[in-house]
């Protein structure tokens, strides 16, 4: 977009990632567009065998180890996207200045895994809490991931964490962009992290609302948009991006993966777990229109479909609102889960970043584990089982929606000046 | 135990609370943190080993007494031997 200076221009110019398809882009991407899922089955306390998304990224690359003694997992997480992220993006670390630099990440939840585990730890000390470890509150405070990454990278900066369910992974992005256009920081690392799959209450929480997948084949668990859809697989991983104003990305001749030109967050204020179509139409509008562009303009939906019977549907009904097929011949909707299951806090980020290669190889990576596609999530315009060439991809809208009724959707452009 | 006995089961813990640290060497009678990276965290670690592993209570108004390894083996060896006479 033209119609803002450069320096209220946010691009994305460096990306660092873990997820149970790699843990960089080029991996991630490779799989998606092989279309191959990797899920797991983990033994889970209390619980016994379920289907996980695992990433198995070497943490002792960035950290040492008493630190990860110390730490969380969505700390160690967050400090090896970033960590890849900066040197992804090419930057001089050392001449950075680290007070101008701010870590935002998105979290769906933070604290349940130490929590957990303490309580599990004292059980077996007659529930005597002298052996309650005094790592419990640095560990749990909900600043904890993006604060691990500026402890580790010596970032002095500002630092938080947004909790904002399954949309956080936008929300992290939208925070940086904004804290970019106001001048309170000249580099931002954004993103979404999660360590979800070490807490059984998610697992359970789901399996009790009847939301949680079961297939005996774990690659097969997530199929959003597939009639035998029976719920969500739970999943780990952290995206993280360093933001620039295009003014800095330019005087330093960065890459840039994109540019951030439209986004917005909504409520539905409605119903704590049940998603609402309309709000959702109107979320996905209002960041077309911040972006000056039309829905016929997007050529990638990536929709948040968790593989929830209900969730799915009224998704899909929102994206035909916005983006009725007959109207926007461009555009091609897919969904990442379908691979990765659903990374929670990291869900946003990860899966826009499994889609920003689009902007350079033309192809769209498809939604997989569409057997017997559910007419009622015919969008029209939906990728199956197949990547699609569409030749040039310019626009793509990512959608993320979360519990309390929270949605977002982000529009990133192909980088032109 | 001897108190040799007990500065071997200190050092246990301190490996395995600061795997990164380099523990050959350490003066006994220098105060640990001013030869290895140790923080008050740390600290609060070995407390607590001691107590998990060894069932062994150290009250805060004795935290001093845990400074150098010859410090540790002059407090603790009698409690190591208290508790093992206990049980």
């Amino acid at each position: 977009m033209s119609k803002d200076t450069d320096a209220q221009r946010i691009v994305i110019t460096g990306c660092g990632l873990t997820s149970p398809l790699g843990d960089d882009l080029a991996s991630m991407r490779a799989a998606l567009l092989r279309g191959e899922a990797r899920i797991e089955n983990i033994e889970m306390r209390h619980m016994g065998t379920v289907h996980a998304g695992v990433c198995h990224f070497d943490a002792r690359r960035w950290q040492g180890r008493r630190e990860l003694r110390n730490g969380t997992r969505a700390g160690s997480v967050a400090i090896y996207c970033a960590r890849e992220a900066v040197a992804d993006s090419g930057i001089d670390w050392d001449a950075v200045e680290k007070p101008r630099v701010g870590v935002y990440l998105g979290i769906t939840e933070h604290g349940n895994v130490e929590t957990e585990n303490e309580i599990h730890n004292i059980s077996q000390f007659n529930n005597d809490t002298r052996y309650w470890t005094h790592h419990h509150n640095p560990r749990t405070v909900a600043n904890n991931p993006a604060g691990e990454v500026t402890l580790n990278m010596g970032i002095t900066g500002p630092h938080y964490t947004i909790g904002a369910a399954c949309a956080a992974g936008n929300a992290g992005l939208i925070q940086a962009l904004w804290m970019l256009r106001l001048g309170e920081v000249d580099l931002a690392l954004a993103g979404g992290v999660s360590e979800s799959i070490h807490t059984f209450g998610i697992f359970a929480g789901f399996k009790s609302q009847g939301a949680l997948a079961v297939h005996k084949d774990p690659n097969k668990a997530s199929r959003p948009f597939d009639k035998g859809r029976n719920g969500i697989v739970v999943s780990e991983g952290g995206a993280i991006y360093t933001m620039e104003r295009l003014t800095d990305a330019r005087a330093r001749g960065a890459k840039i993966y994109g540019e951030i030109v439209g986004y917005h967050i909504n409520s539905d204020a409605v119903d704590a777990v049940l998603p609402n179509a309309e709000r959702q139409t109107e979320c996905m509008g209002a960041a077309l229109a911040k972006a000056g562009l039309t829905p016929a303009d997007v050529d990638i939906v990536n929709t948040h479909a968790t593989s929830t019977p209900q969730g799915d549907i009224q998704e899909c009904k929102a994206v035909r609102a916005v983006f009725p097929a007959e109207a926007c011949p461009r555009t091609r909707v897919n969904n990442t889960k379908s691979y990765i299951g659903h990374a929670m806090g990291a869900a946003g980020a990860l899966e826009l970043a499994g889609n920003l290669p689009s902007f350079d190889d033309g192809l769209v990576h498809p939604t997989i584990n569409v057997d017997d596609l559910d007419p009622d999530c015919d969008t029209g315009n939906l990728v199956l089982n197949e990547a699609a060439d569409a030749g040039e991809v310019r626009i793509i809208l990512n959608n993320s929606f979360g519990m309390l009724g929270i949605n977002s959707s982000l529009v990133v452009k192909k980088f032109a000046d | 135990m001897t108190k040799e006995e007990c500065k071997q089961v200190v050092l246990e813990i301190i490996e395995e609370i600061a795997p990164d640290e380099d523990l050959e060497g350490l003066s006994h009678d220098v105060r640990l943190r001013d030869q290895l990276d140790l923080d008050s965290m740390d600290f609060l670690d070995i407390v607590m080993e001691l107590r998990k592993k060894h069932g062994i209570e150290v009250p805060e108004e004795d935290y001093p007494k845990l400074a150098s390894l010859d410090s540790c083996a002059e407090y603790l060896t009698p409690k190591f031997n208290a508790v093992k006479a206990g049980a």
